[in-house]
């Protein structure tokens, strides 16, 4: 069984499987659109200043989601 | 005619895509289901006249933003012969999902893969036949920036055209309730035609990043940047806002005062001093929007605006604001007017009302004369500075109060998720089409509403005939004098009232009328200031300017940008009653503590 994290917890570098997205469904849509959907591989890159968003990769995709929208996001590392 | 809609997902170069179709021949316009304007032109395809119509970005045909529902509602409520669809090959591999959506309303499809040149240099091979084959509608690979493809591209969309028939619009409405299936038809159609790199190699994209969001360099960095855009613009806008009136006075006086020498006074003064000065007005916006918007595109299409968004999302979304924002907050101490158009950029209505409440209380390089002038008057040298920083803080204070009481009325239905597009060298082509349709698009819906106004404040000021212009005997002169109940407890006096009259066609008017009323000009103006008013007066009465109603050309951009009568209403309201509040507190405040 391995280690699932929330998004918002993973460091910069560190790359995992998208688990689930817990999300409202207007949020869940746009993320599945921008690629962010079970068994695809992400990668954080970096967090934003003081509280700012997170910057993200999935394939050739690079996004910003702010943090308290990645605490809805299971990964497995 | 045959209808064509283009569609994808924001960032795609789609509006690239139409404007080499259409060139500059595009019109913004209604159409019925949909309340906001669409871009769209008529072009000769074929042997036939095609309306070719601009739909806005979409990550999905079912989600809940405002551009989604936009284009939900105009594919129900009109029939489209054609959809090109228009994706990123880059990212096909998630984006096909949207054509894909597309193609289970039953509207006949032409796909184009744009970023053909950034595909082919991460290694993203793409096989079109076979995926054409897969799909079921033709596909081809263009790029819409340097014009590969495109008329490979034409081609296509016109033998398209030559056997569709127009979807039904019921049909699209049953379709769009459901459609599971996509899923399965995605991997299958990609399996076999599309390869894409493991991992993609550090690109340059990476290594600008590392210094451009580096937590130490990032923020002194942005703070450069805004400030070179800000310079740019409006140092290089100033000369040629000062050509622009020059041109204008120097039509006046050798064709139109010639012209009208023999015309009754009132005829004269209300043509020339009314209707022309209203058009000078206009045009004197239009060097300063056109510089805005080459550096604004210049900005967006580069990928820096979003990277921006990134740096101070920390500090707009506690005021329920968003990043793109602080860009457009910061560019409307410039000037209002560019400003409010640009926020053009924040797709989601309600973030985009908030903004446009807020950019009319930046103190404005107009507003910055007359506070000049009055503080040059009234304070010593050393205190000059200080006074001038207060009402920057004053400015921003109120900015950021407006915020934190309106955001919960101002909710955003869009989800804060924004791409991070790659580096990207705009091309001069694009960036020159977007000021144009700027400068048309501010032409075209504020000119009337602006020259409407200038005469209405002439002929406030004119009338009864027989009276000396501006004067307190003028309807306008009543109106203060009439106000003074209101105005008095702020300090401000029947003359000063006039002049607030005038100023709200330009602020930067106040100071010229304020010369016409006290019959002074100059240094003769400023000592009669300083004879009339203490600084508690001066101080008041430049709070008031600061706050109260936006000018002339700021209310016609709230109009035609808001398109709402009610939200502009407001927004000449809100400042209104917070000039006046404050103005209130401070003049009272400083005579009961003895000033």
């Amino acid at each position: 069984m391995q280690d699932t994290k929330l998004l918002d917890y993973l460091v910069p570098g560190q790359a995992g499987q998208v688990v689930a997205v817990h999300a409202t469904e207007d949020l869940r849509r746009r993320l599945v659109a921008l690629g962010l959907k079970p068994g695809n591989r992400i990668e954080l890159i970096r967090r934003g200043l003081f509280t700012g968003p997170l910057q993200v990769r999935i394939g050739t995709t690079d996004i910003i989601i702010r943090r308290r929208d990645a605490r809805h996001i299971e990964i497995a590392v | 005619m045959k209808k064509v809609v283009l569609l994808g997902m924001p960032n795609t170069g789609k509006s690239t895509f139409f404007n080499r179709l259409t060139g500059s021949g595009a019109r913004v316009g209604n159409w019925p289901g949909v309340t906001v304007d669409l871009a769209s032109a008529k072009v000769l395809l074929g042997a036939k006249m095609v309306e070719i119509i601009d739909l806005p970005g979409i990550y999905d045909l079912h989600g809940f933003s405002d551009d989604e529902r936009v284009v939900r509602h105009f594919l129900e409520n009109n029939a489209v012969d054609l959809a090109v669809v228009i994706l990123n090959a880059v990212q096909i591999q998630r984006q096909l999902a949207l054509a894909l959506q597309i193609q289970a309303l039953g509207l006949p499809i032409v796909l184009l893969l744009n970023m053909e040149d950034e595909a082919g240099k991460l290694g993203v091979r793409i096989d079109c036949a076979t995926l054409a084959a897969q799909l079921g509608m033709p596909t081809l690979l263009c790029s819409a920036k340097f014009g590969s493809g495109h008329v490979e591209a034409l081609r296509s969309i016109t033998t398209a055209l030559r056997t569709s028939a127009p979807a039904s619009t019921e049909g699209v409405k049953t379709a769009l309730v459901a459609d599971d299936t996509i899923e399965a038809k995605l991997e299958n159609a990609l399996a076999g035609c599309v390869t894409i790199p493991m991992t993609l190699s550090p690109g340059l994209t990476d290594r600008i990043d590392r210094f451009v969001l580096h937590p130490l360099l990032a923020l002194p960095l942005f703070l450069a940047v805004i400030m070179v855009l800000f310079q740019a613009v409006f140092a290089l806008g100033a000369p040629l806002q000062a050509g622009m009136n020059a041109i204008f006075d120097w039509l006046r006086e050798t064709a139109l005062v010639p012209l009208l020498s023999s015309a009754p006074p009132f005829l004269k003064g209300l043509l020339i001093d009314g209707v022309f000065n209203g058009v000078a007005t206009v045009a004197a916006f239009i060097p300063i929007i056109v510089l805005f918007f080459i550096f604004m595109a210049t900005v967006e299409d580069t990928g820096y605006l979003s990277r921006a968004a990134f740096l101070t999302d920390a500090l707009m979304a506690r005021l329920g604001l968003d990043g793109r924002s602080f860009v457009m907050l910061l560019m409307g101490f410039g000037c209002n007017v560019p400003a409010l158009m640009g926020t053009r950029i924040m797709r989601s209505r309600p973030l985009r009302l908030l903004s446009m409440l807020l950019i009319p209380l930046s103190l404005c390089s107009a507003r910055l004369q007359v506070f000049l002038f009055v503080i040059a008057a009234l304070f010593t040298p050393t205190q000059a500075p200080w006074v001038l920083f207060s009402l920057y803080v004053m400015s921003v204070a109120s900015a950021v109060a407006t915020a934190l009481i309106f955001r919960r009325y101002f909710r955003s239905s869009d989800p804060f998720v924004i791409e991070l597009p790659p580096y990207r060298l705009p091309t001069l082509r694009q960036i020159i089409l977007r000021a144009w349709g700027e400068v048309s698009h501010f032409l075209f819906r504020a000119t009337k509403f602006i020259v409407a106004g200038v005469v209405l404040v002439w002929l406030l000021t004119n009338l009864p005939v027989g009276i000396a212009a501006g004067s307190v005997d003028s309807y306008a002169g009543w109106l203060g004098h009439a106000l003074a109940p209101v105005l008095g407890p702020l300090g401000i006096e029947d003359k000063l009232t006039l002049a607030l009259i005038f100023g709200f066609v330009a602020k930067e008017v106040v100071i010229g009328s304020l010369a016409v009323i006290y019959a002074a000009d100059g240094a003769t103006l400023s000592s009669h200031l300083a004879q009339q008013l203490d600084w508690v007066q001066a101080y008041s009465f430049m709070l008031f300017t600061l706050l109260y109603t936006p000018c002339l050309s700021t209310v016609a951009t709230l109009r035609a940008e808001s398109r709402s009568l009610a939200f502009t209403a407001f927004a000449l309201a809100w400042p209104l009653a917070l000039a006046w509040s404050v103005s209130l507190i401070f003049y009272q405040g400083a005579r009961s503590l003895g000033y």
